[in-house]
């Protein structure tokens, strides 16, 4: 369980480093009638969308390292065969990396108000997005024709149920990415797009995180740096 | 610290704050079934939470029937009892108490409480009562699948729960359960964000964070636990869901089940139970949590003082908040886990016991010295705090590792998860019933009613679980379909056992009257008027009661002052609302 | 005021139902009387706490009752009060915590000369194996399990062939000499639960768990699952003798060994 502790003591972090901010030591009894002394910390001036996707960000951070704090207690039994990592697994990856780079863009463009480059930085974020989840498929057959079957070995377990559960939260990305999309393909300007196309891209760079992540887990490069952590600490 | 320049210390006009955009309901179907209004779908939750948890009571009145006269009712056979037991468990803690504190509660008074117009997305908050809806279908379906509901303990350990040894095993209820599961954890996450965005960001002017009621502090933490911790249960369950669907091996270790080898192998049950106590002691308190925050109100109001310690309530919620994270072990003390974490988690569970006390001590100290009306609200705060204080003491005993080794599984166990998330929460929402039904219909609910009410339950419900716990001193197991000739079962036990199931069937007779006193004083009740209570949070100062959806009329309140201005020296009456500003000030302000 | 009396008379008769109450623990019947005087600390503890707060309640609601005209007094925090409020708590924690740790560490801490003993949990009945003439049990594995070879034992490791082995029946063990039970399932969670030993561990399959202790009176007790296990749940029960010396030896002698099973297993399926 020690990925998601780390994973709540970085969140927790965040949690107190807000808290010091909101006065939780005054005497609110003393304090009567300072209203507009105290108007701006009833809000923050950042978007309450954004706020609400970060919130939602923490969960599924918390989703995921559970995923991966259950992997690496369940690696240590003997029946444990890696899974080799399939080559289009590369390709893949530079597809989200190149999606979340041209979701950035749009997201610059639309705030310069560039609508013309901004739908096509879109397109071409939402086409990369899908070649992502398409050649997601592509790894699972080409492993299911090496014979790498589901259930045959925890490994492949956990590749197919985590990488599923990744590619459900792309999907659902892209469905609202798609439908940004379509509002701007229907003549919306980057004025009224904005704040959609930043939180789609604040969205997307988290999950190419985690898929980063999970992807130095299957290729054991985080089980090397867990190594290496133990050794620190022992 | 934030410098606070006093000059622009002024009481300021209302309504500077944008008004949220509201969606405005056109029809019937819009207003009262896919309303995206936070009371309406508060009430939506709290009717579905208490019809379920009805089937619940149902469920223990009949297990209760088999642990007094075992056998004697053909229809209770071993397979039924696991599966009521189950059943009733799962609903309890989690459709019942999780959805009507969070989904119901939540709903209904965090926009009220805070100024608010409705939740930040409203929309988002609609769907989560549909999938919880949903989710409740799904495991209601379960008594109607071939083979029933699964009858594997509402902790699901695998791999019993998944294998034919136990009802629904290899049928279709374990995997209704954790689809229902899946469906409420997802809907949940909908609910949650919208209580933590709208504490966060729907706050009336003036409402910081330490003027906030601990009702609020109480459900916005256990929500940012139930965030967090839920995941860990949807974890659970979806790889669970895969050994049982796809042949897996999570959790199924090679197995020879009635002679059979299986397919499993390698896997890890104790993984299991790190994954779902890693949720499970967390949602302990995301339902006590709201409880306290509720019950610290309750007191605050009907004793007319502010809560004592206000500051120390608040961070202690928070601190037991994060401390229930690193505690889940201590329902694993005899499972089979590396012995030497015991050292560890009894350690973080008994220091949870200095904030928890210390919160208790400030109930009692509000009393003290306090103008206490014995209302219906107060008498179940009241036995809140009896039987919190008895149940969170017995948590001493199993939290401390070598004391629970003797008491584990045993109905100690049972009588202490009662006692203290089962009863004491639930006093808490009696109290909350009594104390918002007003706001909420406009009418009081009838006192005489209400009173037997209060005492049946509280003292039927003490009776129930107080000297369960020496069943389990004596060494009764718990999950026991019939106990028969032992040692730990002499006839006293079983005489009292059925003292047991009387009082269990009484207490459960009285929540009739209740359901009667709730419908029938929506036509007959008194009229409250808007503030019946004399409380100075803002629910009780909207312009009209009940308040229709938006809340508040024209203008958002603003808010001067914390939400305890009980008894303030110098003060004509003893309580100043909220959003009230110093009269002194106005009429200054008036003669300049 | 029937509810300052309701709440007196709640704490007084839960302490004298506590002091009189018939249903008191098992005599006991192992070195575990340590856990027992913790129980007894903790009870001192808390039962103190929970009768002062409930009269404290009681007097409150007794002496602030609502009366015309009355006004509470208006006081935001004691932080005097709550700091020592928060000392005192801490100290009672502590006073229950330490002894527990204490004993947890004897818990853990298995003597050496302790003999092993397996018990094997199944759906739903309990086995018994003990070490033979080398003093150590063989090598198991559930993947071994068949009908005749119950319990898994591995038939390649020479140690385990002079395995006595107890199918279903009842395990004996000498009075006074430590005994590291060695806990293992085929199937599904059982936990070896004997009232009397105080002492109790989940049995999971795929692993070994341990717990250990010593007997200190001889007598017969029933041995009950306390981790749910399925519908026969209730009904897996089983049965520890806890022998002098001589008697012992005695059962032990008219004990099956592994290979003698085995062998006894052939002959039926030759028959």
């Amino acid at each position: 369980m020690s990925a998601v502790l780390i994973f709540l003591a970085l969140l927790a972090s965040i949690i107190i480093w807000w808290m010091a901010q909101q006065r939780l030591t005054s005497k609110p009894w003393l304090e009567a009638e300072k209203v507009s002394s105290f108007s701006h910390f009833t809000r923050s001036s950042i978007a309450t969308e954004k706020i609400g996707l970060g919130v939602f960000l923490a969960v599924v951070g918390a989703l995921f390292t559970l995923f991966i704090s259950a992997y690496f207690i369940r690696m240590g039994s003997d029946d444990w065969w890696a899974i080799p990592i399939p080559r289009v697994l590369w390709v893949n990856t530079a597809a989200l990396v190149v999606s979340s780079i041209t979701l950035e863009l749009a997201k610059s463009l639309a705030q310069q108000g560039d609508d013309e480059t901004m739908k096509f930085a879109l397109l071409a974020s939402l086409i990369t997005g899908i070649g992502f989840l398409v050649g997601q498929v592509f790894a699972w057959r080409e492993l299911v024709f090496a014979g790498y079957l589901l259930a045959d070995n925890p490994a492949n377990s956990f590749f197919y149920m985590i990488t599923g559960m990744h590619g459900l939260h792309i999907l659902g990305g892209l469905l609202v990415l798609g439908r940004t999309t379509g509002k701007v393909l229907q003549g919306k300007t980057a004025q009224q797009v904005h704040l959609s196309i930043e939180l789609c891209a604040m969205y997307w760079h988290f999950m190419l995180l985690v898929w980063l992540v999970l992807f130095a887990l299957f290729a054991g490069w985080a089980n090397d740096f867990v190594d290496i952590c133990r050794q620190l600490l022992t | 610290m934030v410098n606070i320049p006093s000059s622009i210390d002024d009481t300021i006009p209302a309504a500077e704050v944008e008004d949220v955009e509201l969606y405005h309901s056109h029809s019937w179907w819009t207003t009262y079934v896919f309303s995206q209004d936070a009371k309406v779908i508060a009430i939506q939750y709290s009717l579905t939470a208490i019809s379920i948890g009805l089937v619940a009571l149902v469920l223990s009145w009949l297990m209760r029937l088999q642990l007094a006269f075992p056998g004697y009712f053909a229809f209770i056979d071993a397979e039924h009892y696991y599966q009521f037991i189950t059943m009733h468990g799962m609903i309890m803690v989690i459709y019942l108490l999780t959805a009507l504190f969070l989904g119901g509660f939540g709903n209904y008074l965090i926009p009220l409480m805070l100024g608010a117009r409705d939740m930040v997305f409203p929309y988002a908050n609609m769907l989560s009562y549909w999938l919880y809806l949903l989710a409740v279908l799904v495991l209601v379906a379960g008594f109607f699948a071939p083979g029933g509901p699964t009858g594997a303990g509402w902790t699901l350990y695998p791999p019993q729960a998944v294998l034919s040894g136990t009802p629904g095993g290899n049928d279709w209820g374990i995997i209704l359960m954790l689809t229902s599961l899946i469906l409420f954890i997802i809907g949940f996450t909908m609910g949650g964000l919208n209580y933590v965005v709208t504490v966060l960001q729907g706050r009336a002017r003036g409402m910081t964070l330490m003027r906030m009621p601990l009702t609020i502090w109480g459900i916005f933490t256990a929500t940012v636990m139930a965030l967090l911790a839920f995941p860990a249960l949807f974890v659970a369950s979806v790889m669970m869901l895969f050994d049982r669907i796809l042949g897996t091996s999570f959790f199924m270790p090679a197995i020879v089940e009635m002679g059979e080898q299986l397919k499993h192998g390698g896997g890890s049950p104790i993984l299991f139970q790190h994954l779902f106590w890693f949720f499970g002691h967390p949602e302990v308190y995301i339902v006590a949590l709201p409880a306290f925050g509720i019950v610290s109100d309750l007191i605050s109001t009907h004793a007319r003082k502010n809560i004592f310690g206000y500051r120390m309530m608040v961070w202690a919620i928070v601190v037991i908040g994060a401390l229930s994270f690193v505690v889940w072990a201590h329902h694993m003390y005899v499972s089979g886990m590396n012995p030497k974490f015991g050292f560890f988690f009894a350690t973080t569970t008994l220091i949870i016991a200095v904030p928890t006390a210390i919160k208790v001590y400030n109930w009692v100290l509000t009393l003290w010295r306090g103008d206490i009306h014995l209302t219906i609200p107060m008498l179940f705060a009241l036995g809140f705090i009896v039987t919190f204080v008895n149940g969170g003491l017995t948590g001493l005993f199993l939290g401390n590792v070598v004391v629970d080794v003797p008491l584990s599984d045993t109905m100690f166990v049972v009588a202490h998860f009662h006692m203290v998330m089962g009863v004491a929460p639930i006093m808490v929402i009696f109290g909350a019933i009594y104390h918002w039904y007003p706001k909420i219909t406009g009418r009081m609910l009838d006192e005489t009613m209400g009173r037997i009410h209060f005492w049946v339950t509280f003292l039927g419900a003490y009776l129930i679980f107080f000297p369960m716990h020496y069943l389990g001193l004596l060494g009764a197991p718990r999950r026991y379909y019939e106990l028969g000739e032992t040692v730990v079962n002499p006839t006293s036990a079983h005489d009292l056992n059925i003292f047991i199931t009387l009082m269990a069937w009484t207490v459960g007779a009285a929540q009739i009257l209740f359901l009667f006193n709730a419908a029938w004083s929506l036509r007959r009740g008194k009229e409250s008027g808007g503030n019946p209570w004399r409380a100075t949070t803002l629910e009780w100062q909207t312009p009209t009661t009940p308040p229709p959806h938006g809340n508040w009329g024209k203008d958002l309140p603003v808010v001067y002052r914390w939400a305890y201005d009980y008894s303030v020296p110098g003060a004509p009456e003893d309580f100043i609302p909220q959003n009230q500003p110093d009269p002194e000030r106005r009429s200054k302000e008036h003669s300049t | 005021m029937a509810v300052v009396l309701v709440l007196v008379v709640i704490a007084v008769a839960s302490v004298l139902f506590h002091l009189l109450s018939p249903w008191w623990w098992t005599p006991i019947a192992s070195n575990w009387n340590y856990i027992d005087n913790t129980i007894i600390i903790t009870f001192w503890i808390t039962g103190f706490v929970f009768v002062a707060v409930v009269l404290f309640v009681a007097y409150c609601v007794f002496r602030f009752r609502h009366k015309p005209g009355n006004r509470a007094h208006y006081e935001p925090e004691n932080r005097k009060l709550e700091f020592w409020l928060a000392t005192v708590t801490t100290i009672g924690v502590v006073a229950m915590l330490a002894p527990g740790l204490f004993v947890w560490n004897q818990f853990v801490t298995v003597p050496q000369d302790a003999t092993n003993v397996e018990v094997v949990g199944q759906q739903w009945q309990w086995s018994f194996r003990l070490p033979g003439a080398n003093g150590q049990l063989g090598t198991s594995d559930t993947r071994d399990v068949s009908s005749d070879n119950p319990l898994g034992v591995k038939k390649n490791d020479a140690a385990g062939l002079d395995d006595i082995i107890v199918e279903g029946g009842e395990l004996h063990v000498p009075i006074g000499k430590p005994v590291k039970m060695l806990l293992r399932s085929v199937d599904v969670l059982h936990d070896f639960y004997v009232p009397e030993f105080r002492a109790k561990m989940d049995m999971v399959p795929g692993m070994v768990t341990y717990f250990w202790f010593t007997p200190t009176r001889t007598g017969t007790f029933e041995v009950l699952c306390a981790e749910l296990c399925g519908v026969g749940h209730p009904q897996m029960r089983g049965t520890v003798v806890v022998d002098t010396e001589a008697d012992y030896q005695t059962w032990l002698e008219q004990q099956h060994t592994f290979t003698q099973m085995m062998a006894s297993g052939e002959v039926k399926t030759t028959q």
